[in-house]
């Protein structure tokens, strides 16, 4: 039943069942989990690994906002403060945001959406999560011993040579977390180019797909170069050569240029599987395909290339020559081009479409606002002389937490909230969800807002201390903080709570294109009973609506 | 016994050729060839350890990285069978060249424009 | 191990001619691939796409020694003289043999030649330890000449090379010691390349053990051909670090 309200459309509740065989209860116990090749299955290891990590990190969030309640340094000492900050980057960067959509819902998905029963090398997907593992291991090792307090960015010579805190542990936790990006990229390259079924041309796979495959391409190409980088530090660490010192004839821009040659490109590893997520739940709330397909997939490879060639961005006051500084700026601006295509692209598809407003959609709203802010705050910040002014304030802080937390944190939510159903096959509660959305926005223009405008006024970063006159915009900032945590929390309880208690979903409760909403929720272990052929375009609304006219739903 | 109808598809149905990739050559190079490149491989490095000691001043160290890019090459053509390969595997060879290449020339972009020679 | 053929059947290309092809089933036929072909296809795909994560793993290590070499030249030239040529010719020949064996080994796997297979995977192995040796001995001559960087690094040979009958001009001190930095890269990019060289050894040892077993000499060839691209990758490295290692400047100064 549907309705002008909302596009959902559920089997009648009193008769319908769960399906008999799912890849949930396909086979039982633990170690049929732990030793699964069933790329779901490894989905779902990954969801619940990357939400307890994110609760770690977001713990260190509240802890920094509550510190910058007061502009004393009261409730901390310095060096406590600084391994706040660096646990909270490192763990939100690489063992939340980076792995969040491609390993989650893109682990679970790409198979399905191109067709084929499951990705290339699943021994190397399971290997992947456990390398996940064991970086996260050991990141609550090194927090456990006593800290990390070099800044998520292990800027030499401090972490080489002047701090004697838990830098080798935390390096070999990155370095091994790394190794799991690079297989799961390398996993979905392979897959794309060489398990698409049977008329499933590349300008007919979902933007998901295109999204995740950009991504992949940075993931196997840019990771390798932060694993000599930590390399070297830690080899640095123990020998203490100098090759990053000055005092011995090293460099430590030499240093910057290898870690930003891959954390940049990193930046893009996380927004880009989002953006392919934005993709498919604008279209689908639309009800319209979306405008530009081969605009927006281009997009993602034209974003994935130049992002490659920009990292010196970070390095504008750090001594790189001007003319360096110059090549990269325009770069920059350059690299803005496609994210900025994107955005008029979504927005074109929501032209004289059939808007609804379910959860994923909000997120997705949520995302176009807060993306468009943090991008075009990153074109400031371009600006060579701008920046000079911005670096190291908060304002930097401000722009990147608006497109990795008003963008790809909103978009991983809308991800999550629209493939729950197929993942789980119940749906969850949509007042208590749209309540969480809304909450969260709130609480993050409130958390962030402010803090363009303490960078602006010179408010610098990573300190624990500041001038009496910032204070308001900081408590402001901290309030906003305790709000976006109740946003986070909801979802946690609300989504666990639909696990046993949700209605049940369905084959495709959204009425979306795409080959998953064809198939059962939650699906076979093989995904389809037999190969499919794909005979049309990406987001056919007519092809499904003459589908659907045609058949009978039964569920169970 | 009676094949499905799975991976066994027309032009039509599957225009990318995803099922069907063993219409790439399955070339196999003969022992012979592989002899060939070998003893080349081994003039080669005689030659680079020669060439270095003759004093060409500033050419010594292209002329040795050059030979160094022609075994290379000739490894990956040959050994490493990328002379035989479907057009996606050298696309892949010359991306990650590309991006090795990238890397390097960009950061020395960097150093060249202000601290280039002895430090 | 059994081979046998699915079917023969027709099929139409682009060229609408119809074809005789032969379907191999293996045994190893994963079940999340159509054909056997396919697996093998995306198999060497992603092995090729690991070896270019590689170059990049490299490529940090390439940059540094590029920019500390055009720095501090003078140290890295006569440091670099205290390698040894023979040695580093030889290993470099010894590894471009174990990579000649490689490819043939491949080519026994491919024409199912399974004693052939066997012997070239057992000389593979044996150059390639035999490459390990000689770098072993290589570094214990630099730990005899306090060459390692660290606490016992010692400069004294660079600043007055006459005292230890070393034909090279004296460095000031602080160009002697950014001679350690040279010798950080190299004990860097070889030991890199010594961790990938056991890494392969021991993969080597796994796949005679199979191979002897007659598992790829049945149109199985995955493993071997895939290996065989690692070990080639490996040497190709170690053909780059010789001559920016040895070959600095080996002509006589004057």
């Amino acid at each position: 039943m549907s309705s002008a309200a909302t596009i959902v459309s559920l089997p009648d509740q009193a008769t319908a069942r769960l399906p008999k065989r799912s890849y949930l209860n396909n086979e039982q116990g633990l170690l049929s989990w732990l030793l699964t090749g069933d790329h779901k299955r490894i989905a779902i290891l990954y969801l619940i690994s990357i939400t307890f990590f994110f609760f770690i990190g977001g713990a260190f969030a509240g802890l920094i906002r509550l510190e910058l309640l007061t502009p004393q340094p009261d409730l901390v000492a310095a060096d406590t403060y600084n391994k706040f900050f660096t646990m909270h980057g490192i763990i939100m960067v690489f063992l939340f945001l980076v792995p969040s959509v491609p390993a989650t819902i893109g682990n679970f998905l790409i198979p399905i959406m191109v067709g084929a029963k499951d990705l290339a090398f699943p021994k190397i997907n399971l290997l992947s999560w456990y390398l996940y593992v064991v970086g996260g291991i050991l990141i609550l090792a090194a927090l456990v011993l006593g800290g990390v307090d070099t800044g998520w960015t292990f800027t030499t010579p401090l972490s080489t040579h002047y701090l004697n805190t838990h830098v080798i542990t935390a390096a070999m936790a990155i370095f091994v977390a790394g190794f799991s990006s690079i297989f799961t990229g390398l996993n979905f390259i392979v897959t794309i180019h060489r398990m698409r079924c049977p008329g499933m041309t590349w300008f007919r796979l979902p933007l998901f797909v295109w999204s995740n495959y950009a991504a992949s391409l940075l993931m196997v190409l840019g990771t390798p170069v932060l694993a000599i980088t930590l390399t070297l530090v830690l080899l640095e660490r123990v020998f203490s050569i100098g090759v990053f010192d000055p005092t011995k004839g090293g460099d430590p821009l030499l240093f910057q240029h290898l870690f930003w040659f891959y954390s940049h490109p990193a930046v893009y590893i996380m927004i880009l599987p989002g953006m392919g997520v934005i993709s498919e739940t604008i279209s689908t709330f639309s009800r319209k395909r979306v405008f530009g397909y081969t605009a927006v997939a281009f997009s993602s490879v034209a974003i994935a290339l130049f992002g490659f060639f920009v990292w010196a961005h970070h390095m504008f006051i750090m001594g790189i020559s001007n003319y360096s500084a110059l090549v990269f700026s325009l770069l920059t601006m350059l690299v803005a081009v496609p994210s900025a295509i994107k955005v008029f692209n979504w927005a074109f598809t929501m032209q004289k479409g059939s808007i609804t407003f379910e959860t994923p959609m909000l997120y997705s709203f949520g995302f176009l606002g807060l993306f468009t802010i943090g991008g075009l705050t990153g074109v400031f910040l371009a600006s060579l002389g701008m920046d000079i002014h911005l670096t190291e304030t908060y304002f930097i802080v401000a722009h990147f937490h608006f497109v990795m937390v008003g963008g790809m944190l909103m978009a991983f939510l809308a991800g999550i909230h629209f493939w729950w159903p197929k993942m789980t096959g119940r749906m969850y509660p949509e007042s208590l969800s749209k309540l969480a959305a809304v909450t969260t926005f709130i609480g993050f223009i409130l958390t962030f807002m402010p803090q363009f405008i303490l960078g602006y006024l010179g408010m610098p970063r990573r300190y624990h201390a500041y001038p009496p006159e910032y204070q308001v915009l900081n408590v402001l900032s901290t309030a906003g903080a305790t709000v976006l945590g109740v946003g986070y929390m909801l979802p946690l309880l609300y989504l666990g709570w639909s696990l046993k208690y949700g209605a049940i979903a369905g084959n495709n409760p959204w009425q979306a294109t795409g080959l998953e909403w064809q198939i059962q929720s939650p699906p076979l272990t093989e995904n389809f009973i037999e190969t499919p052929i794909m005979d049309h375009e990406a987001y056919d609304y007519e092809w499904l609506e003459h589908k659907t006219k045609n058949e009978v739903t039964t569920v169970g | 016994m009676a094949e499905t109808a799975t991976y066994h598809h027309t032009e039509a149905e599957d225009p990318s050729n995803v099922t069907n990739p063993e219409h790439t050559s399955h070339h196999i190079v003969t022992p012979g060839q592989y002899t060939l490149v070998f003893v080349t491989l081994l003039i080669l490095t005689a030659v680079t350890a020669a060439v270095a000691f003759v004093d060409l001043k500033w050419a010594n160290p292209v002329i040795a990285v050059f030979i160094a890019c022609l075994k290379a090459t000739i490894v990956g053509l040959f050994f490493m069978h990328a002379k035989y390969q479907s057009r996606l595997i050298k696309l892949t060879i010359c991306s990650g060249l590309f991006m090795f290449l990238s890397l390097i020339v960009m950061t020395l972009s960097d150093y060249i424009s202000r601290s280039w020679g002895l430090w | 191990m059994d081979n046998s053929v699915a079917t023969t059947h027709s099929h139409t290309h682009e060229t609408a001619v119809p074809v005789e092809h032969a379907h191999i089933s293996l045994p190893q036929h994963r079940h999340h691939f159509e054909t056997v072909e396919q697996q093998r296809e995306a198999g060497s795909f992603g092995m090729w796409l690991f070896l270019l994560t590689e170059i990049m793993f490299f490529g940090g290590m390439f940059f540094s020694y590029l920019l500390y070499r055009n720095w501090y030249y003078d140290a890295f030239a006569v440091a670099s003289n205290q390698l040894s040529i023979p040695l580093g010719t030889a290993n470099t020949m010894i590894l471009i043999t174990s990579g000649f064996f490689m490819a043939l080994a491949v080519w026994s796997a491919e024409v199912r030649k399974r004693k052939m297979l066997v012997w070239t995977l057992v000389l593979t192995v044996i150059f390639g330890i035999a490459f390990l040796c000689i770098k072993g001995d290589e570094w214990h001559i630099e730990w005899v000449h306090h060459h390692i960087p660290g606490a016992h690094y010692d400069i004294a040979e660079f600043v007055n090379p006459a005292a230890f009958g070393i034909h090279e001009q004296p460095l000031p001190p602080d160009m002697a010691q950014r001679t350690q930095i040279f010798f950080f890269l190299y004990f860097a990019l070889t030991g890199m390349h010594a961790l990938h060289m056991i890494i392969g050894v021991c993969l080597l040892f796994w796949l005679i053990w199979r191979a002897r077993r007659g598992d790829f000499s049945a149109g199985y060839v995955a493993p071997v051909e895939n290996f065989g691209l690692y070990w080639h990758f490996v040497d190709i490295i170690w053909l780059f670090l010789f001559p920016i290692l040895y070959l600095i400047n080996r002509h006589p100064l004057h």
